[in-house]
């Protein structure tokens, strides 16, 4: 028998066709009716995924957002109620920890940390939080995501109230936005949020409570439950990175091509981990770095297939790869010298004895189709 | 005709001293959809065994191996335009290769049709 654990919505995923498998620990479905199907439907409609196996925490204390400013290089002490922002926790020596995602509800700081991580990251925070700061681990919620075009429409559609009178509903929030809202009673934490680059929204909900808006949200007729497998030929399209995979404790934001999570107050007061080996990386570039890659024919590359030079020496890695069902061809992200990093480049690639040729593409690969709030 | 099944899903179907080799429909349904296929030269003298062929699916690279020795008379140039035909047609249209046969003891052991449905019921 497997050691797996068991999600609140299990017996939901095997009642609507999931193919379960092992994944961070716990039993999930990588696929419902196929990936392809799956993963185009959620391009042009709207999937739910469950989420619930992602770490939820609250950070809780006056002080939490410059305390957690402590172990990430963002500014959360300018985060304000509502807003949700992508950061890194870094290691001493600058390596990722994690990726996760920071809500300021108003009352305290809500994390969404990978599954796979989240242990470890609990115990980081403990070590390097001051006792002063409360952390909860919020076991008993689920977390589901639904993403597509039609998502918003959708949503709007199965009677979620505003959490007080006056106060929004869901589809009025912008992406990257967050608050808190009831269905039927129950509450619900929802964020304009994803992890598809398709406009959408992930929603903590109490474990109790998941299977019903499971249900309510796939009886809608956009709404198809979607598995693993096609999360991440999404994510991958969308060209964001996977934790594990395409970053981790030896790869630095810089190396990462996550720069863009180092925010200008924290690189002007360099004040975060390692803050003087990224800075230095940032202003004169790593040696190294993640890049997109279009792949020539149809063959896909896999994760850990090398970067080779002309001589066939091994110069770097592929971290992740597959086919790109909306583009109708074979994607990478590969970690790369970086001479070779600019777009066009040529990069030569060896797996199983076979070499394959790569070219350095802009990601996204597919366009990010976000509900941003329009600049005035 | 004889047609074969082997342990690793592979269908052997036999005329003579030649075999027609593709992947069972229990096969493509746990791959999911397949986007490549590679099949072998013709003039390619491979043991029991030994890789043969491979096929992608969305996910993840999986061996088609030889399933008796000898040598490939042809590969199934249909699926470099159409890999998907394997997940449309596997036990037909979707066959990846045929080979000569050097040993038609190799057969036993295989797996007829009645055989394989309880070994995959069993799995």
């Amino acid at each position: 028998m497997s050691d797996d654990e068991k999600l609140p919505l299990d017996s939901w995923h095997r009642a609507q066709g999931g193919r379960m498998v092992s994944f961070a620990g716990y039993s999930m479905p990588i696929q419902y009716e196929g990936i392809m199907a799956e993963h185009l439907w959620t391009r042009e409609s709207a999937g739910l995924f469950d989420v619930s196996h992602m770490g939820q925490l609250q950070l809780i204390g006056d002080d939490a957002a410059e305390a957690l400013e402590a172990i990430v290089p963002g500014d959360i002490s300018a985060l304000k109620p509502g807003r949700v922002r992508y950061t890194l926790l870094l290691a001493e020596d600058g390596g990722i920890l994690d990726d996760l995602m920071v809500t300021n509800t108003g009352k305290h700081l809500y994390l969404v940390v990978n599954g796979a991580t989240k242990h470890d990251d609990i115990a980081y925070m403990r070590r390097h939080l001051p006792d002063s700061i409360g952390l909860n681990h919020l076991e008993g919620d689920a977390l589901l995501a639904l993403q597509g075009p039609k998502a918003a429409e959708a949503l709007a559609r199965i009677g979620i109230k505003p959490f007080k009178d006056g106060w929004p509903v869901p589809t009025e929030l912008f992406f990257m936005q967050a608050g808190p809202f009831l269905w039927n009673d129950v509450p619900l934490g929802i964020s304009r949020s994803g992890y598809t680059g398709e406009d959408g929204f992930e929603i903590s909900v109490p474990a109790d409570k998941a299977e019903a808006l499971a249900q309510a949200l796939v009886d809608q007729p956009e709404v198809k439950p979607i598995g693993l497998g096609a999360r991440d030929s999404l994510r991958l399209e969308a060209g964001l990175p996977l934790y594990g995979h395409d970053i981790d404790d030896r790869t630095t934001p810089i190396e990462a091509d996550l720069g863009f999570a180092l925010s200008k107050r924290r690189r002007e007061a360099a004040d975060f981990p390692a803050a003087s080996k990224i800075l230095s990386q940032r202003e004169h570039g790593a040696e190294r770095k993640r890049v997109g890659l279009i792949i020539e024919g149809r063959q896909p590359v896999r994760e850990g297939a090398a970067v080779v030079d002309d001589d066939g020496k091994e110069v770097g890695k592929v971290t992740s790869g597959g086919f790109s069902p909306s583009l109708g061809q074979p994607i990478a992200m590969a970690y790369v010298p970086a001479a070779q990093s600019e777009l066009g480049s040529t990069i030569t690639i060896e797996q199983r004895g076979k070499p394959f040729t790569g070219t350095v593409a802009a990601m996204p690969f597919v366009p990010h189709n976000y509900h941003r709030q329009p600049k005035l | 005709m004889a047609r074969y099944f082997t342990e690793d899903h592979e269908w052997i179907d036999i005329e003579g001293d030649h075999a027609t080799i593709g992947i069972t429909d229990y096969a493509q349904e746990q791959l999911g959809d397949i986007v490549f296929v590679e099949v072998p030269e013709s003039g390619t003298v491979l043991e029991k065994g030994a890789d043969a062929a491979v096929v992608e699916s969305v996910k993840a690279a999986s061996d088609v191996y030889a399933p008796v020795s000898g040598e490939i008379l042809e590969g199934n140039d249909a699926l470099a335009d159409e890999p998907a035909l394997v997940n449309t047609s596997p036990e037909e249209d979707g066959w990846f290769f045929r080979m000569s046969l050097s040993d038609a003891d190799e057969l036993e052991g295989l797996m007829d049709a009645k055989e394989y449905k309880a070994f995959v019921d069993s799995l």
